[in-house]
């Protein structure tokens, strides 16, 4: 094992950061490699869901959890060519405390010929406090011809 | 027998206090979703922009952006059902009411995506149906759809923490 990355994830690594949603939400990719990722998100006033609390919209989660999963997968060992969300869930715990940046975890755990699972927890900086919301998902996987 | 209410004013308040609700949200101001209105039934519209764009070659919708769409028309037309009685019975008053004054929104405990197709780079529409609105919570499914109603791209459902009522 080495501490380098190796280029699948460095390529998994430039995708997400150029993907255009993912810069209109200033997403920054902390690390991805062998089907886990870490995404973060800063607070933005264009995100808030209710001006008098500044709480961060649940569907800007959404987004961050939905990416972090699909980075997770695409850095996945088996190294698949593509893939697209099929289903996503989203437990909110808490609100996220606002100003904060909000951290994503997505660990693909299991991959079979065309779907991968994944499980992502989000944490504001309070990470004491557990995490503001946590997800489940499936993802299709284009793995190229079929056999 | 007094005389129906002249249909400008019934538009105004109306559309009023849907301007007020979709105007106090920012984040769906950032993702260009607005609102159409058909006597009580409101059908969320996402206008396309580069920004939402997940994949940038197959060209698709960041399926963020898909579920924060339904997320926002499922909030929304939620808060619509709950105004809706006050702001006819007159118990609300439009003119005073903006996005500071509103009634709090509910607050979502879990949403569950259903990805059905691949959202295309043009403009979406979602429609939620309340299924179920209790004292404090609400269960809530919403549709997505482009080029054809029967063609869902998304579907998704909700519960959410209803705010909590005066009196």
């Amino acid at each position: 094992m080495t501490d380098e990355p190796s280029p699948r994830a460095r390529a998994a690594h430039q995708f997400i950061a150029a993907l255009p949603h993912c810069r209109a939400l200033s997403m920054s990719v902390e690390s991805v490699r062998d089907g886990e990722a870490v995404i973060s998100m800063p607070w933005s006033e264009n995100l808030v869901g209710d001006p008098r609390t500044g709480v961060i919209h649940g569907g800007a989660v959404s987004a961050l959890m939905d990416t972090s999963g699909g980075a997770a997968v695409l850095s996945h060992p088996t190294a698949p060519l593509n893939t697209a969300t099929m289903d996503l869930r989203i437990d909110y715990m808490r609100a996220a405390t606002p100003h904060q940046t909000i951290t994503a975890r997505a660990v693909c755990h299991h991959v079979t010929r065309s779907v991968a699972f994944v499980r992502a927890e989000a944490f504001d900086e309070d990470v004491e406090k557990g995490p503001v919301a946590v997800a489940n998902g499936a993802f299709a996987l284009d793995r190229g011809k079929r056999p | 027998m007094t005389a129906p209410e002249p249909v400008q004013r019934i538009k105004q308040r109306r559309d009023g206090a849907l301007r007020a609700l979709v105007g106090g949200v920012p984040y769906a101001g950032f993702l260009g979703i607005a609102f159409d209105r058909r006597g009580d039934e409101l059908t969320g519209v996402l206008n396309f922009d580069p920004k939402l764009i997940g994949n940038p070659i197959l060209p698709a919708l960041h399926g963020g952006v898909t579920a924060a769409f339904l997320e926002v028309t499922a909030i929304v037309t939620l808060s619509w059902s709950m105004l809706w009685d006050d702001l006819e019975s007159g118990r609300i008053d439009v003119d005073a009411l903006t996005p500071e004054t509103l009634p709090r929104l509910p607050k979502t405990i879990d949403f569950a995506v259903d990805y059905l197709r691949t959202g295309l780079p043009r403009d979406a529409y979602a429609r939620a149906r309340v299924n179920r609105s209790g004292r404090r919570y609400a269960s809530v499914h919403v549709e997505g759809w482009q080029d054809n109603r029967d063609r869902l791209f998304a579907q998704a459902t909700g519960h959410f923490l209803m705010p909590p009522r005066d009196g």
